[in-house]
């Protein structure tokens, strides 16, 4: 009797996370499918699902009116660069809070990710006059430390999950063994760390990648990334749907397909800590 | 060299008084036991030799050397953990090449130092295997090899048996006393388990709740105990201790026998009572029972013994080895 209840209950649970899944997956799919329509079938009622002369020329005409490349190199640029960046202050940090806690770690962990709770635009006007003053509006600079100190709290947070999970014996026989804090770092804690990190670097790649407030607001054309270059053809150009769905599939592509090739660490990634 | 003295050393944890003052002497080449009940603070003064942990107060001096605010790799002393510890990224051979890497050693001694290790040790066949697939006994050695290559002043071992299973246990005890008598080399070994405590130890300390209740060799610490907690942690089964009339009729508070030294006899003798179960090992026999006006109590013979549950029996302990005890629990002269 139990068995066949928890059976139906696996596919019940099924369907639902299928029902959930596809409602997610169906805007990007849609958006994939009318890029390769014409504006004209883009916008007819009803919508067409396969039945329409499939067209490239969207994306022949998004590129040509606009350099996607430039745009993409700028993506590249700064979502692996604040990453990057970001590694640098988020592993001793991680390491400090994991391995020499205080009776204020939890508080200062939370504290840190309180401050993703803040709304961005209460910064913008602050945030844009250092720039201004500063000289970095419309540098990848930046856009790499606004974007870094962004998500530093998330990777802080994602590493200190990651390095509890390892016996601070081990590190204690590196430092017994006669290694620096430095070498104990790089030789012990990191490869043990392998995949944690590859999971915060994907994870706050992806991030970067899709960030669109900061990226929107503070750069113009130098170092304006994938993000900028669909909303240019949201707003002058009207209800180009097929264009701005083409704009878009574009600046999703690579981001989608790393995601994809990846989603087994990110998982695991996004998980670990809760089920050991 | 690795003479090793302790001087007044505390460590305090937030407000907890964990060591409230530790003096101790290790000489050179001495094997010294740590034992204790959980909790007493054993690895806690280990790490403080280690450098593992900051001393709150006090000095270690190494070969004379005061080190207590020096970081563990300038002390110079390799520690074997209970957990091993291994890198599981690395091969058995990095696993032990570590140490020397870090002092900058040349490839070649590195090489030569590992394979001698590894020969010692009887791991030159998994030298390029990972941790991962090892057995227990076999991580153990690895982590020994760790700390022997680096020719250390003083071996810092902490429970390194207890993840075994009983047969390995026997044999890592073994490995481990020869390596003592071939280096010569001072080790601190902690432990729970008595066995291991008696055999291996040159000196036992016994520590309570951070203290040191009495440091000797270990048949000294069986023979004469300083205090009633040393009397009843040393020894397995656990010495009996009777009070009222049999203590008095020996002027003190309270008398301890241990479970070996009874005459048992089913006619007469000092204490009569009756067994509650008989453990029969072939060897030797475990008689628990129930003594007129004391209560429970253990008595072990050689041997077999045709004794079973419900016999009325009576002990005589051998009057040389009636221990004494006064109110406080301190050990008096025997009489
Ligand atoms: N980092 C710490 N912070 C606070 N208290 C600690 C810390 N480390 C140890 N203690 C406390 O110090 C006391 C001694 O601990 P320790 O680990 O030295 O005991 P032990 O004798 O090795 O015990 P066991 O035989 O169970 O290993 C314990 O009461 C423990 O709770
Ligand atoms: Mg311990």
């Amino acid at each position: 009797m139990e068995n066949k209840q928890t059976v139906l209950g696996h596919i019940g649970f099924s369907i639902f996370a299928w029902i959930v899944g596809l409602l997610i997956f169906f805007p990007i799919f849609w958006m994939v499918l009318t890029s390769f329509k014409t504006e004209l079938e883009a916008v007819s009622m009803p919508p067409a699902f396969f039945d329409f002369d499939w067209t490239l020329e969207n994306y022949a005409e998004v590129q040509a009116r606009s350099d996607y490349f430039r745009f993409a190199l700028n993506s590249v640029i700064l979502s692996v660069g604040s990453t990057l960046v970001g590694l640098l202050f988020a592993v001793p940090c991680a390491w400090a809070m994991a391995f020499n806690p205080t009776k204020r770690t939890k508080d200062t962990l939370l504290w840190m990710l309180s401050t993703k709770m803040m709304p961005p635009v209460g910064v913008l006007v602050p945030i844009y006059l250092v720039f201004r003053d500063w000289g970095l509006l419309d540098t990848r600079f930046g856009l790499i430390m606004v974007l870094f100190l962004m998500n530093l709290p998330i990777m802080v947070w994602m590493l200190y999950t990651y390095f509890k999970e390892i016996p601070s014996d081990i590190l204690e026989a590196a430092r017994m063994d006669g290694a620096t804090l430095l070498k104990e770092i790089i030789f012990v804690l990191l490869p043990m760390a392998v995949p944690g990190i590859a999971s915060t670097m994907l994870l706050n790649i992806i991030l970067a990648w899709n960030e669109a407030f900061w990226t929107l607001n503070l750069t113009t054309a130098d170092a304006a990334p994938l993000t900028a270059f669909i909303a240019s053809y949201s707003s002058p150009e009207g209800l180009f749907w097929a264009k701005l769905s083409a704009a878009s599939t574009l600046a999703v592509a690579p981001i989608l397909i790393i995601g994809w090739f990846s989603q087994k660490q990110l998982v695991r990634g996004l998980t670990f800590g809760a089920v050991k | 060299m690795g003479a090793i003295r302790l001087e007044n050393v505390k460590k305090t944890f937030g407000t907890i008084d964990v060591i409230p003052g530790v003096d101790l002497d290790i000489n050179d080449g001495e094997f010294v036991v740590f034992v204790g009940p959980s909790g007493c603070g054993k690895s806690t003064l280990l790490r403080l030799i280690a450098g593992l942990e900051d001393v709150t107060d006090g000095k270690i001096l190494i070969d004379g050397i005061d080190v207590a605010n020096e970081p563990p790799a300038k002390r110079g002393l390799s520690m074997v953990f209970q957990s091993y510890a291994l890198y599981p990224h690395m091969t058995v051979y990095n696993n032990i090449a570590f140490g020397l890497k870090m002092a900058g050693e040349s490839k070649a001694v590195i090489k030569e130092k590992v394979q001698n290790a590894a020969k010692i040790l009887n791991l030159t066949d998994y030298l390029e295997r990972r941790p991962g697939a090892l057995s227990g006994g076999q991580r153990q050695r690895v982590a020994i090899g760790r700390a022997i290559v680096r020719n250390p002043a003083a071996f810092l071992f902490d429970e390194p048996l207890s993840n075994l299973d009983a047969a390995l246990r026997v044999n890592m005890r073994l490995e481990i006393t020869g390596l003592h008598q071939d280096l010569k080399t001072t080790m601190i070994y902690v432990t729970h388990d008595q066995v291991e405590a008696m055999t291996m130890a040159d000196k036992i300390v016994v520590l309570q709740a951070g203290r040191v209740e009495q440091v000797g060799k270990p048949m000294d610490l069986y023979s004469n105990p300083a205090n009633k907690f040393v009397a009843g942690f040393i020894g397995s089964p656990k010495m009996n201790f009777l009070g009222g009339d049999y203590a008095k009729k020996h002027n003190c508070y309270e008398i301890g026998i241990r479970p070996e030294h009874f005459t048992i006899s089913t006619e007469s003798g000092d204490i009569a009572a009756t067994v509650k179960i008989a453990e029969h090992l072939g060897a030797e026999t475990y008689l628990h029972i129930n003594a007129d006006g004391v209560g429970p109590m253990t008595v072990r013979a050689t041997g077999e013994v045709p004794l079973s549950e419900h016999d009325k029996i009576w002990l005589t302990p051998e009057p040389d080895r009636i221990h004494r005890f006064d109110a406080q629990g301190t050990a008096l002269a025997k009489q």
